[in-house]
């Protein structure tokens, strides 16, 4: 039956610690350049229309709630799990590259090939083997950028291999794959 | 009704026609798979809906919106796991109906629930427009401020047992909003020299990588689960003949969802918990609540169903968006020059009604294609998890690229993506970030102009609704303190009698027995919610 505790969320105590303390540290940092990085405008006709206001407000209440959480941890030291959990946390840095050489060689192959060789190389190395995920992760793409560039027109420019293609089919690329 | 027969017309366009039904259908299916969730696609969406007219797009991400929660309860019901968050609470009397063999009546109970929330939402929602139109105007700078003061004390509130993380969080959200160029002034705020920070951090390129590149990436880093679909007995039509036997479960909990929608930064989860523990209260078998109880079924289906359409209140008439999907749809209203708040009530109350009436057509399509479609949607929760990770990576690049074309936005997308990662790991909640921003942006605008006008603190809140709205700020706060000051006070400041008292009432209560009982409870909510899903 569910009870009050159900419906609030339980923080996963592993890495938090980590997590609260590299949050405090980095807010801390911030707040020592706010002289440096925010002016104090003696031509402003009051105290909200400072420009150095909203980012103070910001950091202040970063640095109590993250301040406050580790106070409440203060007694807790990192283990050996916290740190497994946050060698986790560098996992997905791999899959953040691969999104960035999509991103540079988009422009340079073009949003149709590049989409299907991202998506079946991607699935290569996520360990999927046989021909149907290859297939069906080639279709993605393809139905991908049909719906977006094609119908949807939306704003992703043409590759730049394609200015080699002959007459129509290169303008048809350049506009719609 | 003129203004009704030119809203009609506006949702006659074949263009509004077919927006209305891909979000029906793409939202249903969006919310049947696990993983996935409506902030997801709606985030990649968001850039393909600025070319769109303003009525097209917003009916378009309204209708995945509206419509995700249906299909979220197919795998509640079925495998035990939430399509969306917000179903989470379905899970404890589906689940239970399908391991006796009634997934079908269950998955019809939901449906039918969920249509009546939805409908007495917007039916709410057309009868309170009158209201609304009188009452927006009355909102000042001061009011609107101090509404969206309210927003960010309840965000915080609402994440109880999280209340330190949900401030820092919307503080980093606050400041978030801040770097980059001085609208007044001009002077730069923390770009560190660099010439790409001087236009500051795009708020959907922050929710791209908050939603969708960080669950692309959980989704990559997870094992593929092998997933078993039950069989399943009954008549998918069933549902609404029971729920015709229940009226005050339903009608309560619809009042529940509309009545937490429309207050911002409190949500779908107040809502279904407290229809939830009220149906229960009021049933006549308050013990089969968590073992496949219909009434369960139908106050939490209810109520998460009926919060969308009252969630467009604060948005439509005051541009203060209550959580992070209202405030995705805030960036198409901007893009467009549509400015939500007092004025559109007055200026364009077509376009308002042509929403309503859009989500009003969207229930019927959404119930009519889910008891013909029922039968394969089931097969989407079978799409492997790290599949559907690489589907949402390529999808996201189409979001974030295709708003300026630019690998920057890309790589403070991927950051973010990396800091939603940690924060989902960490069962974190994402939705402060995002509020933190919007409702930061618009309260250093509006305190900017209040202040304007205002000599001594007195004049900030001597207006009825500035002097209301304060009060119960204050009333929330001091509440908050004081339930945290209780919960709070350290087990060594107990007085030795309470402490002897308590141990002597753990003594005769049978300790071993009860904590057989607690630890089962732990297991099944760490199964059921959490914030993977948001």
């Amino acid at each position: 039956m569910a009870n009050q505790t159900d419906l609030f969320a339980k923080t996963r105590s592993a890495g938090l610690i980590v997590f609260v303390a590299v949050s405090l540290g980095l807010v801390l940092l911030l707040i020592t350049q706010i002289g440096s990085q925010t002016i104090w405008s003696e031509d402003a006709r009051n105290f909200a229309g400072q420009p150095r206001l909203w980012p103070a407000i910001g950091l202040a209440v970063m640095a109590f709630g993250f301040g406050l959480h580790l106070l409440r941890m203060r007694h807790r030291r990192p283990n050996r799990l916290d740190w497994m959990e946050a060698r986790r946390w560098l996992e997905p840095a791999e899959y953040a590259g691969w999104f960035m050489i999509y991103v540079f060689t988009v422009p340079i192959i073009g949003f149709l090939p590049m989409s299907i060789t991202f998506a079946c190389a991607l699935v290569w190395r996520l360990g999927y083997r046989g021909k149907p995920p290859f297939i069906l992760a080639a279709i993605f793409a393809v139905a991908t950028a049909i719906l977006f560039k094609t119908l949807l027109s939306v704003n992703i420019p043409g590759g730049q291999i394609y200015r080699f293609l002959p007459g129509e089919l290169r303008s048809f690329f350049l506009t719609y794959l | 009704m003129e203004i009704i027969a030119e809203a009609l017309v506006v949702l006659g366009r074949w263009d509004v026609m077919l927006a209305l039904l891909a979000g029906a259908i793409g939202g249903v299916a969006i919310g049947s798979i696990p993983g996935v969730g409506p902030a997801v696609a709606i985030a990649i969406l968001l850039p393909a809906t600025f070319s769109m007219d303003p009525i097209v797009g917003l009916t378009l991400l309204l209708g995945i919106y509206g419509s995700s929660m249906y299909g979220g309860a197919i795998p509640a019901i079925l495998i035990n796991t939430p399509g969306t968050a917000v179903n989470a609470l379905t899970t404890y009397d589906g689940f239970p109906m399908t391991l006796r063999g009634e997934g079908r009546r269950a998955l019809s109970i939901a449906y039918s629930a969920s249509f009546v929330g939805g409908i007495v939402s917007v039916l709410c929602l057309i009868f309170l427009s009158p209201v609304l139109a009188r009452v927006a105007p009355m909102f000042g700078s001061r009011e609107i401020f101090l509404a969206a003061f309210l927003g960010v004390i309840l965000v915080v509130v609402a994440h109880r047992g999280q209340m330190l993380i949900a401030a820092a969080l919307v503080g980093f959200g606050i400041f978030v909003n801040t770097v980059g160029l001085e609208p007044v002034a001009y002077t730069r705020r923390y770009t560190f020299e660099q010439s790409w920070l001087a236009g500051g951090i795009d708020l959907i390129v922050v929710v791209l990588g908050l939603f969708a590149l960080s669950q692309a990436f959980l989704l990559l880093t997870m094992d593929d689960e092998k997933i078993r679909l039950p069989r399943s007995r009954g008549s998918l039509f069933q549902g609404f003949r029971e729920l015709t036997r229940h009226p005050r479960v339903a009608s309560i909990s619809s009042g529940f969802g509309v009545l937490m929608g429309m207050i911002p930064g409190v949500g779908e989860f107040t809502a279904q918990f407290m229809s939830y523990t009220s149906a229960r209260k009021l049933s006549k078998t308050p013990e089969a609540f968590g073992h496949g109880s219909s009434e369960g079924l139908i106050a939490s289906e209810t109520a998460n169903n009926a919060v969308p359409a009252a969630a467009m209140i604060p948005l439509l008439a005051l541009g203060i968006p209550g959580e992070a999907l209202t405030a995705m749809m805030l960036s198409v209203f901007y893009v467009h020059n549509v400015v939500p708040g007092p004025g559109l009530f007055q200026q364009q109350m077509d376009f308002v009604v042509a929403l309503y009436l859009a989500l009003l057509i969207l229930n019927v399509i959404v119930v009519l294609f889910l008891l013909i479609s029922t039968g394969w949607l089931v097969h989407l929760t079978r799409i492997p998890n790290r599949f559907l990770g690489m589907c949402i990576l390529l999808l996201s690049f189409v979001g974030v690229y295709s708003i300026r074309n630019s690998a920057v936005d890309c790589a403070i997308a991927a950051v973010f993506g990396l800091i939603g990662f940690v924060l989902k790991r960490l069962n974190l909640p994402i939705v402060p970030i995002v509020l933190g921003m919007v409702l930061g942006g618009i309260m250093e605008v509006k305190l900017r102009s209040a202040m304007a006008r205002v000599r001594t603190p007195w004049e900030f809140i001597d207006r009825p609704i500035a002097f209301l709205l304060f009060c119960v700020i204050i009333v929330i706060v001091l509440a908050t303190l004081w339930r945290v000051w209780r919960e709070w006070r350290p087990v060594d400041r107990k007085s030795l009698r309470r402490k002897s008292s308590e141990a002597f009432a753990r003594r005769i209560g049978g300790r071993t027995e009860r904590h057989f009982t607690d630890r089962k409870k732990t297991q099944r909510r760490r199964r059921t919610y959490d914030h993977l899903g948001s």
